[in-house]
């Protein structure tokens, strides 16, 4: 299996998690759930910040099992937080290398090409203190795709943004999610971020993942037409979904 | 006089540079562990702050006599005692100034917050890397507030460096024994010179650290 299975369980404070997934290779699964429900603590489990039992395979790499425990630095992931979290020391372009330079070196033509498609030509050499939250978080997102991820993690990246960052940055997601042949997991409960931005969704209730996917799938299906419907119907139908059904 | 400038001079750099040296994994230590002993180290280590100085410096003196067990440790690198010499007032020094190094690295490191960790975690650091290339510039305002508090509290101390120092001309003398030399035998044309000295050093640093804080809290 070259996507992602995930089998966790543990308590994280008042919420005892007892979760099982897979995840298609390529593709935006997002990740949903009432607040409280633990999506932020089941990300961080995934990147290994944080310690639950069971077992995380990425791309056929063990990340963790019942012996192994790999640990986050050496887990090819890209993890864009709630908060961007540039580190306030480095320009942003000092950022964006950051993670590059340790997971195989900085190589210019992918640089300049994630730079183009987020747009951060003219930040480059800015310090971080004066980024709009927009910019921020495009900067983190470029950041965690510089680093060489297998997998990129997404934890609610919109949801401290006000509307008009919102609306300035989700076409750039859009256009990371067409090009991008990368599992995603990506956490939110916007309503609109999922239905322009997910193939196929996850509820997590009371500790535990289902798949929520059917409804949306099928409505996005109705609206859709070639390549696109073609890649959601793969997408469910590696998910297990029947988009006819 | 020159040569008791020389020797506070050299002993406050020496014992700021040791004092960091060893000052910043007790309080990455500090800031990061969630143990509940660890406010019980805060605590010793925070003791110089209230201990009167000849209390330090009388157990100070007995640990670097030529009895003690640490002495006797020492006594195969031919070493036989510290007391009433430079070494031993750079140790005594170290203690004494303690907690003025711990506490504003500490407080910086737990400013910072587990964030950018694991954000260089995410990014593949791994801790060390991550330590250095991180942790250690994002406190480095605490770092310098460090290193001016031990340095000015080093060359501020008298009761700990008379006692384990004994004061010799040359050798363990610093200003502020020779100024209580010189008040001694009444020589206060002589103490004043470096009693003022002293006087706008104290303020220079105090402006100093005002001047840090205020840089600090304009760009957070």
């Amino acid at each position: 299996m070259s996507g992602v299975a995930v089998r966790l369980k543990g308590r994280v404070g008042p919420v005892a998690l007892n979760v099982a997934f897979e995840a298609p290779a390529v593709g935006i699964t997002a990740l949903t759930g009432p607040s409280g429900s633990g999506k932020t603590s089941l990300v961080r489990a995934i990147a290994g910040l944080l310690r639950l039992e069971g077992e995380v395979r990425v791309g056929g790499a063990v990340w963790q099992d019942g012996r192994t425990f790999v640990p986050t630095h050496r887990r090819a992931l890209g993890y864009v937080f709630q908060e961007a979290s540039l580190l306030p020391h480095l320009s942003v372009r000092e950022n964006l290398i950051y993670g590059a330079r340790r997971s195989g070196g900085v190589d210019p033509a992918t640089l300049d090409e994630t730079v183009a498609l987020l747009r951060l030509e003219p930040l480059l050499a800015r310090g971080v203190g004066a980024l709009s939250g927009g910019e921020r978080q495009r900067v983190a997102l470029g950041r965690a795709l510089l680093a060489r991820p297998r997998l990129l993690l997404m934890d609610e990246p919109l949801s401290s943004l006000d509307a008009a960052a919102k609306a300035e940055i989700l076409p750039y997601l859009e256009s990371l999610h067409r090009s991008l042949a990368l599992p995603v997991i990506y956490v939110s409960h916007a309503r609109d971020e999922i239905d322009r931005l997910a193939d196929r969704v996850l509820m997590l209730r009371d500790g535990h993942v289902e798949p929520a996917g059917r409804p949306d799938a099928e409505a996005r299906l109705a609206t859709l037409g070639g390549p696109e419907r073609d890649r959601l119907a793969l997408a469910a139908l590696r998910a297990g979904l029947d988009p006819d059904a | 006089m020159l040569d008791v400038i020389w020797t506070t001079v050299r002993l406050a750099a020496v014992t700021t540079i040791l004092l960091l040296v060893l000052a910043t994994p007790l309080a990455w230590w500090l800031a990061r562990r969630r143990t509940w002993w660890k406010e019980i180290v805060a605590a010793v280590a925070s003791l110089p702050i209230v201990l009167p100085p000849t209390v330090l410096g009388f157990y100070l003196l007995l640990l670097l006599a030529p009895q003690s067990p640490l002495m006797a440790l020492l006594h195969p690198f031919g070493v036989r005692t510290l007391a009433f010499t430079f070494e031993g007032l750079v140790i005594g020094s170290m203690v004494y100034s303690l907690p003025f190094a711990v506490q504003p690295i500490r407080a910086a490191f737990e400013a910072m917050g587990e964030r950018p960790m694991e954000v260089a975690a995410t990014l593949r650091a791994t801790p060390l890397d991550a330590f250095v290339s991180i942790a250690l510039p994002m406190a480095r305002r605490g770092f310098l507030g460090a290193a001016i508090l031990v340095f000015a509290h080093t060359v501020g101390e008298f009761g700990v460096v008379l006692m384990i120092g004994g004061s010799v001309p040359g050798k363990t003398e610093v200003v502020s024994t020779r100024i209580y030399q010189l008040v001694e035998s009444l020589q206060f044309g002589e103490a004043h010179k470096l009693a003022a000295g002293l006087i706008a050093f104290a303020f220079a640093v105090m402006l100093a650290m005002m001047l840090i804080e205020r840089t600090g809290s304009r760009r957070t």
